[in-house]
């Protein structure tokens, strides 16, 4: 068979890591630039690329092992993760950090994705306040680095010092330092049952009080949203999740209830209720119908959040909700036309500093502005440095990430 | 170990001491240059006493402002730093070098604020770790991760060596509780990464700092997050005939979907040494004993609790105790948390090892290190983390007779290796240093750590950051950036393609 023609591009479909390793080493050695996919269910995100072939890493799949006792699983990076949820389902486990759905958001089918991709994203749901994202539960990796060899680190075990963690160096990088052939994660019991307390009717800010407030008592909450009017319905809900063992949530969801007592419009959503809303929230179900809107996630101080929507609000028309306690907005712009970004870079840096990701928008505007937040030049310039120290040749989704 | 090559000294660094300690005073002027080497003694080790060395100069910085010129100096003019906190490191990551300097981090000691709403405390890296749960107690507020060393390691030490402690499963690692540091590099550019938000954008490079034991920059403020003190904690105490029992319970206690606060299990020789040392009443007529611990709300703990006794009896334990005070629980913790210096009383001397485990081969390793006790001639006291897998074997050694260190060492080595080939790692939580450094290569290929290296590269291509640490073989920048590509002669036609 002959080598792929550079001028009309190929899609490569590796079986094995070998396979990965030979094209990786040849794409290196004629530096031509590949774009890396699972299923292309996060294609849309990061920035636009100049790249003629593809590597399709859908065709290396399957989970390698997986001792529940042990709470731990290694797949190939290829897995969807349908079937890693469905087999940790049936020992009642699941990946803690709670893998978000793209499909809602990004007007594709639901429950694509590979664990390849979910890593490369370090995307999470609500639980993240409570227990990390995907990069604070990834015990290991192998993959192939931009300049065609195999490396790994970490290894099956949570505790483990041994060399520089370069597991979570290469998670969220959007596969611009390396492609992953295998991934080790930590998984974890699933929660027995849920419930969720629902404050009605408050304002962006007391709903950051009252949320505050609930995070800071013991009651170990696992999830703190708040959905403005509109979003969620007629009137507006925070919701707060409580995980565990029955006696365990019925017992913190009382005092829960007690320590927010000022605020007197509240109910309770049962196991079933409260699992559907949060998987709303998870997914941002909420912005799912305008595809033609972008959104932007912005990450932010959990109690700045309400301040940094409002000065965004005073000035142009938007639609957001908030999770992680006010530290993740997720926010829609009414003009189709514009991201706005200037307008809302300010406003997170006028407001304690974090950083907003523009995570749907036409290929024309991600053309046009940076989809990530511009960084310090000191530290651009280390990052650039790192990147260049896995991939020299920048042939691994060149561009996808950075300024 | 007992071998240890550290790397080349430099001469012409050597040869300028006047004019270096003349320029280090510039910039830290006042009592922040020691020079003299009798001043300097106290930091000629760490945690890891085997090994000393004097420093070249010893600097003590008060500012970032210092931090980076002093750094950006060492850098221009070619002299190495080895960045020290408090000197606790178990793996001699802290080890000086007599031509580096020694960048001790102690006087940046300042809380500089406790956010509440945010549940967040920003500290200056030389704040201890235990400090820094004293600055939030009153509010009912603690940080999770205690290495045994609380009391003394400062917070930037614990990021440096990503620490841990004996509530990981739980609570994790120092990676998972860090939100954010300030940074300054080799070359004096002070970068922020993450901070009080909840990730940090771009490529992960606080996950990478975190655990790089002083090799890719000088950390000058770190912000943690704080979590509400559980409301309440109980323990069970619990004896088995064997350690296969007790292995099987923990896994059980886990496939229950139960994930304990704390649980540490010690081996008979352990179990003998604490309860002479603190009269704990710890049963004598096991071969391994379990401390679980549950905390939380007090409906969750009373609930967990009994389903924990029913599994423990269902593993055959042969004796079971469950605190019903404070006091009851503190007493199951006191032989465990003196089994250190309790080994220290039946032996003049014992070397501390530190590998992780899957925890379903603890039986097979205790086996092989019986054996291997034998093999040697010397004793070994086993201390587990046994949530998380972490295991402290205790050797025990007299280092006044000649040559038994260097044994001690061989048999030490020879447990890690064992740990590796059960699909275990070198070490959980006291980091490579020197100590293992020259072991890395049963676990990684040369393809491993070279990509470890370049990443070295990108922070530090001189390579002046705590030299001769972690990596057993120093390449230069140079020639790790080298390709060797084979243009045009890849067997890449079998590569299935459409």
């Amino acid at each position: 068979m002959a080598k792929p023609d550079n001028a009309t591009g190929a899609d490569l479909h590796p079986k094995t890591t070998e396979d990965v390793l030979n094209a990786v080493a040849w794409a290196a050695g004629e530096k031509l630039p590949l774009e890396i996919i699972g299923q292309g269910s996060k294609r849309s995100l990061g920035h636009t690329m100049q790249t003629v072939h593809t590597l399709n890493m859908s065709g290396l799949s399957g989970v390698t092992l997986f001792e529940p006792e042990e709470l731990v699983l290694s797949a190939k990076a290829g897995t969807p993760i349908s079937e890693i949820v469905d087999l940790l389902d049936e020992h009642s486990q699941e990946m803690q950090f709670e893998p978000m759905d793209f499909g809602p958001l990004l007007g594709i089918s639901s429950g694509q994705g590979t664990l390849g991709g979910l890593i490369s994203t370090n995307f999470c749901g609500p639980r993240r306040l409570k227990v990390g994202s995907a990069r604070d539960h990834i015990l290991g990796v192998t993959a192939i680095s931009g300049r065609g060899e195999m490396f790994k680190s970490g290894g099956r075990v949570v505790k483990n010092v041994t060399g520089y963690d370069l597991s979570k160096g290469v998670t969220g990088a959007y596969g611009t330092l390396a492609v992953l052939t295998d991934v080790i994660i930590k998984v974890l019991p699933k929660s027995e049952t849920e419930q969720t307390l629902v404050l009605n009717g408050l304002s962006d800010q007391q709903a950051s009080h009252a949320m505050s407030v609930a995070m800071g008592s013991n009651a170990e909450i696992s999830g703190a949203a708040h959905l403005p009017a509109g979003i969620g319905g007629t009137s507006s809900m925070t919701l707060l999740r409580l995980e565990g063992f029955a006696p365990s949530v019925e017992y913190r969801i009382g005092n829960l209830a007690k320590l927010l007592g000022e605020f007197d419009r509240q109910q309770k959503l049962d196991n079933t209720t409260s699992g559907d809303k949060w998987q709303q929230v998870r997914n941002c179900t909420p912005f799912s119908s305008c595809q033609d809107r972008c959104v932007w996630r912005i990450s932010c101080v959990p109690s700045e959040g309400y301040k940094i929507a409002a000065a965004i609000s005073n000035t142009t028309s938007v639609e957001h909700f908030y999770d992680w306690q006010g530290g993740l907005i997720w926010m829609q712009i009414e003009d189709a036309e514009n991201s706005k970004s200037d307008l809302i870079r300010a406003a997170v840096r006028s407001n304690g500093g974090g950083h907003a990701t523009l995570v749907r928008a036409s290929t024309a505007i991600r053309n046009n502005v940076s989809v990530f937040e511009p960084q310090a030049a000191a530290l651009a310039a280390l990052s650039r440095r790192y990147r260049e120290n896995f991939d020299p040749f920048s042939i691994l989704n060149p561009g996808r990430m950075g300024n | 170990m007992s071998g240890l090559i550290m790397p080349e000294l430099d001469q012409k660094v050597l040869n300028r001491r006047l004019e270096i300690i003349s320029a280090l005073g510039r910039i830290v002027p006042g009592e922040g240059v020691v020079s003299d080497e009798n001043e300097m003694r106290v930091f000629e080790s760490d945690g890891l006493t085997a090994y000393k060395a004097l420093p070249f100069i010893v600097v003590l910085p008060e500012t970032v402002d210092q931090v980076a010129q002093v750094l950006r100096y060492c850098h221009q003019q070619g002299i190495k730093v080895v960045p020290r906190g408090s000197g606790t490191s178990l793996s001699g990551g802290a080890l000086p070098l007599e031509d580096a300097v020694l960048l001790v981090m102690s006087r940046f000691n300042r809380v500089l604020e406790i956010d509440y709403p945010n549940r967040c405390v920003i500290v200056q890296p030389g704040v201890t770790n235990l400090g820094i749960t004293h600055a939030v107690a009153s509010q009912g507020f603690y940080y999770a991760p205690d290495p045994s060393s609380q009391i003394a390691c400062s917070i930037g030490g614990n990021v440096a060596e990503n620490s841990g402690g004996v509530h990981c499963l739980k609570y994790g690692l120092t990676a998972n509780n860090v939100l954010g540091v300030e940074m300054v590099t080799i070359e004096g550019e002070i970068i922020r990464l993450g901070g009080k938000h909840l990730e940090a954008e771009g490529y992960d490079l606080l996950g990478v700092i975190t655990g790089s034991e002083g090799l890719l920059g000088v950390v000058t403020e770190v912000t943690v997050r704080i979590l509400q003190k559980p409301e309440t904690a109980r323990a069970l105490l619990v004896g088995f005939p064997t350690s296969e029992d007790g292995g099987q319970c923990v896994a059980d206690i886990i496939s229950d979907g139960i994930i304990p606060g704390g649980m540490e299990m010690m081996d008979s020789l352990a179990i003998q040494a604490a309860e002479d040392f603190v009269h704990a009443g710890y049963p004598l007529d096991v071969e391994a004993l379990l401390i679980v611990e549950l905390d939380g709300p007090e409906a969750e703990v009373d609930y967990l609790i009994g389903r924990v006794e029913e599994i423990a009896r269902k593993n055959k334990s042969s004796t079971l105790r469950i605190s019903n005070s404070e006091e009851e629980r503190n007493s199951f913790w006191a032989g465990r948390k003196a089994a250190f210096p309790a080994v220290g009383r039946i032996s003049p001397d014992y070397y501390c090892m530190d590998g992780t485990i899957p925890r379903k081969e603890l039986p097979t390793v205790l086996a092989r290190m019986r054996e291997l006790s034998e093999q040697y001639d010397l004793r070994v006291a086993n201390v587990f983390h046994a949530g998380d897998g972490n295991l402290h074997p205790l050797i025990l050694y007299d280092a006044n007779i000649p040559g038994e260190l260097e044994k001690t060492e061989k048999f030490g080595a020879e447990i890690l290796k064992l740990c590796v080939e059960v699909g275990g790692v070198l070490t959980g939580e006291h980091g490579v240093g020197v100590e293992k450094r020259d072991l890395m290569p049963e676990m990684f290929t040369e393809d491993d750590l070279k990509q470890q290296q370049r990443v070295k590269c990108a922070f530090d291509a001189d390579q002046l950051l705590n030299p001769g640490k972690v990596f057993p073989q120093l390449h230069r920048c140079a020639e790790l950036g080298r390709m060797h590509v084979h243009k045009g002669n890849l067997p890449f036609p079998d590569l299935p393609r459409f």
